[in-house]
């Protein structure tokens, strides 16, 4: 059990902080959040800053055009682009931890060659066509079809909770190009395809959530031709070609936020100090069991990443162990933004305030990669062994 | 940074379950239960206690030149973890703590006990008293847990609890302790999931095993969760001994060890509502140890402080 960096871990740090220190001030003023074009000019220009200092694709490999980084090197990235208050990934975030570590696995050399590049340096954007009306959890069960005809399918179906789907170049969409039958199981005939968000038949509706604003789209497929040059692996192994992604995942994939929850903690405190709420002892000591939760929970990433590590990081953690985190992460966040209701009083109906959106944004948490109940199914069945059932 | 344990922790890891499996196993722990019903406190296994001081369970943090196994927290936390799966009894937090200045609590010769509140555990094994509260005037309590006598000392005795005031010279003796506690907390909420997975794994019910429904499968992956950000909490604590962190790894280990060994008992139905079943010893001696410094209240005052 050591907690202690390496000399090199230490010296990538001090550069890291040395650089983001030079860099953020240089940045432009952060865009109104309903501006889409605008979201994304700003996250890809910051992309392409990372790029230039050689920070693109820290996790990737080096042969992806990545820097190979070990996942605490990942972990110290986060950590310190999230305490120098840096832009978040945005609009770069399929590209960079889904669509592209999915093509660097297995993606063709020419494949490789035409979309990595760009999502490194912030030149394209991609989105995620997964999720349907009718497929959530349920993924496998999606019923987007697309028929081959010749070297194009033709697709056609909706996708929902598609985010940054009117600014992005491509789409990394799940099809069914076999149909469900007594020799078909759901998870075979599902076939990965890049789309261009510009093809013909394509049309991205914004999704306004409860938040009032809309961070998400729907997508109708009207009959899209889609080269099956664009096809990354082999037609209905679709499913097995995204899976691969998960094991991208090296318990890395919250440590900003729990940056970020850790800050907000304290800035609660100082709310609750200045506004006399502070006197409140169960609230107090609400803010005070959420500080062990949020250092527990650094406590948990420090764990899964030291297990990512000795595993050289090629492997990463089974998804499970992240199941685990974000299960209690996911009802930590909105514990957090509840306390920070009972801090603000009635203030906290005053959607101008930061936590007023931030709450409603976190209840999103339990639902979204994976509602809480499946989450536990997994754990269950995957860690602890417990019978398949309903 | 590698917080995982290495490979001479998970052979102590091994080395103490092993141990205690061969000394302490199922069959003492019921043999040392008994029946239910009134009855003279149960003695302290002074045989088992000397085993546990040769064995270095007492003087595991000792430097090796005063006959110590010269080890740090996190091993000691790695111990006390398998003390708590085993339900070992005695005031085996009070006795290590002693082991470097009091003589014979090292080997297991001498039975120390704590008093710092209302409570006070194992008074009449103990040779030795320590702590900054005062144990005169205690009376018998009727502990809930069978394998725990407890002592109330009087109201108004200089028992009272002592949080310990920054910098004073029990603080860092109270942190530890409040650490090793936890470590218990943590490994009897882990031998409960685990004897919650197996039953659920076991039994049959509308001719299926119960843990096939998703109503009992999800009790026990949420014990799992607990268990594992418990874990992550406790052995953080041990290795940066911050006496914050130390308070936040108490109050997340008696949660889970309290909530699981109730959860345990549901899953296993009437079962678990036996004297037989295991189950409530875990959920009585969570009880008596969340009771010790710093309860919920006190940990999360201390967690609250220190955000200003």
């Amino acid at each position: 059990m050591d907690l202690t960096y390496t000399e090199e871990e230490q010296d990538f740090r001090a550069r890291l902080r040395e650089w983001l220190a030079a860099a953020l001030p240089t940045l432009p003023p952060r865009p109104d959040p309903l501006d889409w074009p605008a979201r994304r000019a700003y996250d890809t220009a910051w992309q392409r800053r990372l790029y230039d200092a050689g920070y693109a694709g820290l996790h990737w490999p080096a042969d992806a055009g990545g820097r190979g980084a070990t996942p605490t090197q990942h972990l110290i990235f986060l950590e310190e682009t999230e305490l120098a208050g840096a832009p978040y990934v945005g609009a770069n975030f399929v590209g960079l931890l889904h669509a592209g570590p999915t093509i660097a696995a297995e993606g063709t050399p020419e494949q490789r060659a035409r979309w990595l590049p760009p999502i490194l340096s912030g030149d394209e954007v991609w989105c995620q066509g997964f999720s349907e009306p009718d497929a959530g959890s349920d993924l496998a069960s999606l019923r987007t079809r697309a028929v081959r005809d010749g070297d194009t399918y033709i697709v056609t179906g909706s996708k929902i909770w598609t985010s940054h789907a009117e600014v992005a170049d491509w789409c990394e969409l799940l099809v069914r190009t076999e149909p469900v039958s007594a020799a078909v199981p759901r998870h075979r005939g599902i076939t990965w395809l890049a789309m261009p968000m510009n093809a013909p038949g394509v049309t991205v509706r914004p999704l306004r959530t409860l938040t009032g604003t809309a961070e998400f789209a729907e997508m109708f497929l009207d009959e899209v031709r889609v080269p099956v040059a664009n096809r990354v692996g082999d037609e209905n192994d679709g499913w097995r070609v995204t899976m691969v992604t998960l094991f991208f995942e090296r318990g890395t994939a919250f440590v900003g936020e729990v940056v970020a929850c850790r800050r907000t903690l304290r800035a609660l405190a100082a709310a609750a100090r200045a506004n006399g709420r502070w006197d409140d002892q169960e609230l107090r000591r609400t803010l005070g069991r959420l500080n062990a939760e949020f250092t527990a929970l650094w406590r948990l990433t420090q764990w899964n990443v030291s297990a990512a590590q000795r595993t050289g990081g090629a492997q990463g953690v089974p998804g499970n162990g992240g199941s685990v985190f974000k299960l209690r992460y996911s009802h930590a966040r909105q514990e957090l933004y509840d306390a920070a209701a009972r801090v603000l009083g009635p203030g906290s109906l005053d959607l101008s305030h930061d936590w007023t959106p931030d709450r409603l944004s976190s209840l999103s948490y339990t639902i979204a990669a994976g509602t809480s109940q499946i989450q536990w199914n997994i754990v269950a069945e995957r860690i602890l062994g417990l019978p398949k059932g309903r | 940074m590698d917080f995982r344990l290495t490979g001479d922790q998970r052979a102590l890891q091994a080395g103490v379950r092993a141990l205690l499996e061969g000394r302490f196993g199922r069959e003492r722990l019921r043999a040392a239960v008994g029946k239910p019903g009134p009855g003279p406190n149960p003695p302290l296994d002074r045989a088992l206690w000397r085993e546990l001081g040769d064995a270095g369970f007492f003087a595991l943090r000792l430097p090796a030149k005063d006959g110590g196994v010269g080890l740090g927290l996190p091993e000691a936390v790695l111990a006390f973890e398998e003390a708590g799966r085993a339900l070992l009894p005695g005031p085996l937090v009070a006795t290590h703590l002693a082991a470097g200045t009091l003589p014979g609590a090292a080997t297991g010769e001498s039975v120390v006990t704590w008093v710092d509140g209302e409570l006070v555990e194992w008074l009449d094994a103990a040779d030795c008293v320590l702590g900054p509260g005062n144990a005169a005037g205690a009376v018998p309590v009727r502990s809930v847990d069978p394998l725990t006598p407890l002592h109330r000392v009087p109201a108004g005795a200089d028992g009272a609890r002592a949080a310990p005031a920054p910098g004073a010279a029990c603080r860092s003796e109270a942190a530890v302790a409040a650490l090793l506690t936890a470590a218990e907390q943590l490994g009897s909420a882990a031998r409960t999931t685990e004897a919650a997975v197996q039953y659920a794994g076991e039994r049959e019910q509308f001719g299926r095993s119960i843990g096939a429904f998703q109503a009992v499968k999800q009790l026990c992956a949420q014990m799992l969760v607990r268990t594992e950000v418990t874990r992550s909490a406790v052995y953080g604590a041990a290795v940066t001994g911050d006496p914050v962190e130390i308070a936040g790894a108490k109050l997340l280990a008696d949660d889970a060890a309290v909530r699981n060994a109730r959860d345990c008992l549901q899953v296993h139905g009437g079962m678990g509502f036996t004297w037989e079943a295991d189950v409530h010893l875990h959920l009585k001696r969570a009880w008596v140890r969340a009771e010790r410094w710093p309860t919920a209240g006190e940990a999360a005052d201390v967690l609250a402080g220190a955000l200003l």
